[in-house]
């Protein structure tokens, strides 16, 4: 393992350990939700905040992770209060965010068409030596939330209406999740870049339901995945010289499919079938 | 007015554009079982879920417990068996995952002890799904998966027990799993208000009924009549009287 003796592979390693374990166990509590898609919205704002940095001429970390929390508080608000235009109101968000970013980093003194690519597919030796304290500092927090409060974020993505006749907090709560999700798509845009964070939000967390019939199971299980992939795509990006992030989505799908094609003679197996015939009919209120 | 668990008076609500409650006035006394009942469309879930602070009333007042509504804070207190939706996640979850989120309107922030494991198990025990608690709640049937979620609502050791149509979608037998558990929860001094289409098997339990019909109060006293052979050895056929006679006396 000679590549462990470069200190720009040891961080970029690091940094595929920190997104493998954060974006699924983010991804887990989105897909709860059934909100899959809101990683890639995160990623799209959180472009403009990298392109901020630049033209500021601070670190991208910290612009990126300002705007990608105002843009996840504001797609939670459309979330809550929006009606029938809330798709609309979203995809303006998306646009805007991809469109601003890629406008004010061409403005940026040291901005180019290079530096675009490295955010949006991620890339191994781009980690710098500074970036690794606030990485880190970032993921506790992501870790923190998700974890400490795993019971009542579960609550809430579940059954949002009983968890408020239960007292919970939950506009706390749901900022809170969109706030954690947004710090995690920073900590992941140096690994596997913004437009393909959302992959690791939401594949590892689809492949481990193939295999688990509860919440904490899923969780534990995406996780796992998370880190295999993270750290074997960075590993195969270092060999064959390509972004990180498409060789660690594509390892995910992989696991995906492996742990599908394994789940239908598993789930013949055991002793209760049908893990996933729903079963349940919507009704209406009256 | 200590006595009076849950009130609702001169109740008015809209959802969207349209009025669905017109002043009604619902109260439940300590003890009591009362069933709110109506045809599609009455408002008689609107009615609960505005029982429940969940539809903000454009006039009238709410009370729980005796505290106005707006400043109740005892959430605990209540045990909540909201409809059954397709709302379910699309994350698997075990019965015992689901039933201890009904837990933390008792442990708030804090972790869960001992005890409130206990109390956990013990709503699945009551609901008799102990075996089935580490399963998928989508692999089960519709009646286990409303048992669960009275077990949820169980789980928080509540003082009043409100059920927004516990009984649709269960089969007759189901049905009378669910009464059971209903009837041991009473027998234990709960107050209960639920939503019923019909009164099934629940029949006996019922204190007062409320029939709600286009979001005002039709009638509010004993519960309608059943017939002298309501006890029928074929409970389907006594669940299709009881039926009728609910239907005369709500048409």
């Amino acid at each position: 393992m000679d590549l462990l003796n470069y200190a720009f592979m040891q961080r970029a390693l690091l940094a595929a350990l920190l997104v493998g374990v954060t974006a699924p166990a983010v991804g887990t509590f989105l897909v709860q939700r059934r909100q899959a898609i809101m990683g890639d919205g995160i990623g799209h704002v959180a472009l403009t905040g990298v392109a901020l940095g630049f033209l500021l001429q601070v670190s991208p970390v910290w612009t990126a992770v300002a705007v990608s929390v105002a843009g996840a508080v504001g797609m939670e608000l459309i979330r809550s209060y929006g009606k029938a235009r809330g798709d609309i109101a979203l995809a303006m968000l998306f646009y805007g965010g991809m469109s601003g970013g890629v406008m004010i980093i061409y403005l940026a003194p040291n901005g180019s068409n290079a530096n675009l690519t490295t955010y949006l597919f991620g890339s191994i030796s781009t980690v710098s030596p500074q970036d690794i304290p606030p990485m880190i500092a970032l993921a506790a927090f992501v870790l923190l939330v998700v974890l400490g409060l795993r019971r009542h974020l579960f609550a809430v993505c579940q059954d949002e209406e009983f968890a408020r006749v239960g007292g919970l907090p939950v506009r706390a709560l749901n900022l809170l999740l969109a706030v954690t999700a947004a710090v995690t798509v920073t900590v992941a845009m140096r690994a596997v870049g913004l437009l393909l964070v959302s992959a690791l939000m939401v594949i590892p967390v689809a492949a481990a339901q193939q295999v688990t019939r509860g919440f904490a199971w899923t969780l534990a299980v995406a996780v796992a995945i998370g880190v295999t992939v993270a750290l074997s795509g960075t590993v195969f990006s270092y060999y064959v010289d390509v972004p990180p992030g498409s060789s660690i989505v594509l390892a995910s799908m992989a696991v995906f499919l492996l742990f599908t094609a394994a789940a239908g003679p598993l789930r013949r197996r055991l002793p209760r079938p049908g893990w996933h015939n729903g079963g349940v009919r919507a009704r209406r209120p009256s | 007015m200590t006595d009076t668990v849950v009130a609702l008076r001169g109740a008015s609500a809209s959802l969207g554009a349209r009025q669905v409650l017109h002043g009604i006035d619902l109260a439940v006394a300590r003890g009591e079982v009362v069933a709110l009942l109506g045809a599609n469309g009455s408002g008689k879930s609107t009615a609960v879920r505005a029982a429940v602070g969940r539809v903000r009333l454009s006039s009238g007042s709410w009370e729980l417990f005796g505290t106005p509504g707006e400043r109740f804070r005892q959430w605990a207190r209540i045990g909540y068996v909201p409809q059954r939706t397709t709302a379910a996640g699309g994350v698997p979850a075990t019965v015992r995952e689901v039933v201890a989120a009904g837990r933390l309107a008792r442990t708030g922030l804090r972790p869960p002890r001992r005890a409130d494991k206990a109390a956990v198990a013990r709503a699945i025990e009551l609901v008799g799904m102990a075996d089935r608690a580490a399963d998928a709640v989508d692999a089960l049937s519709g009646g286990q998966h409303q048992r669960v979620l009275i077990a949820r609502a169980l789980a928080t050791e509540p003082d009043l027990l409100i059920m927004d149509e516990p009984m649709a979608g269960v089969d007759l037998a189901a049905q009378q799993v669910l009464a059971d558990t209903v009837r041991a929860q009473v027998a234990a001094g709960t107050t209960v208000l639920l939503v019923l289409h019909e009164l099934g098997p629940l029949a006996p339990l019922i204190d007062r009924a409320v029939l709600l019909r286009d979001g005002r109060v039709a009638h509010d006293g004993p519960p309608p009549p059943l017939a002298p052979d309501h006890v029928h050895p074929h409970a389907d056929e006594a669940a299709a009287t009881v039926k009728g006679h609910l239907d005369r006396w709500t048409s």
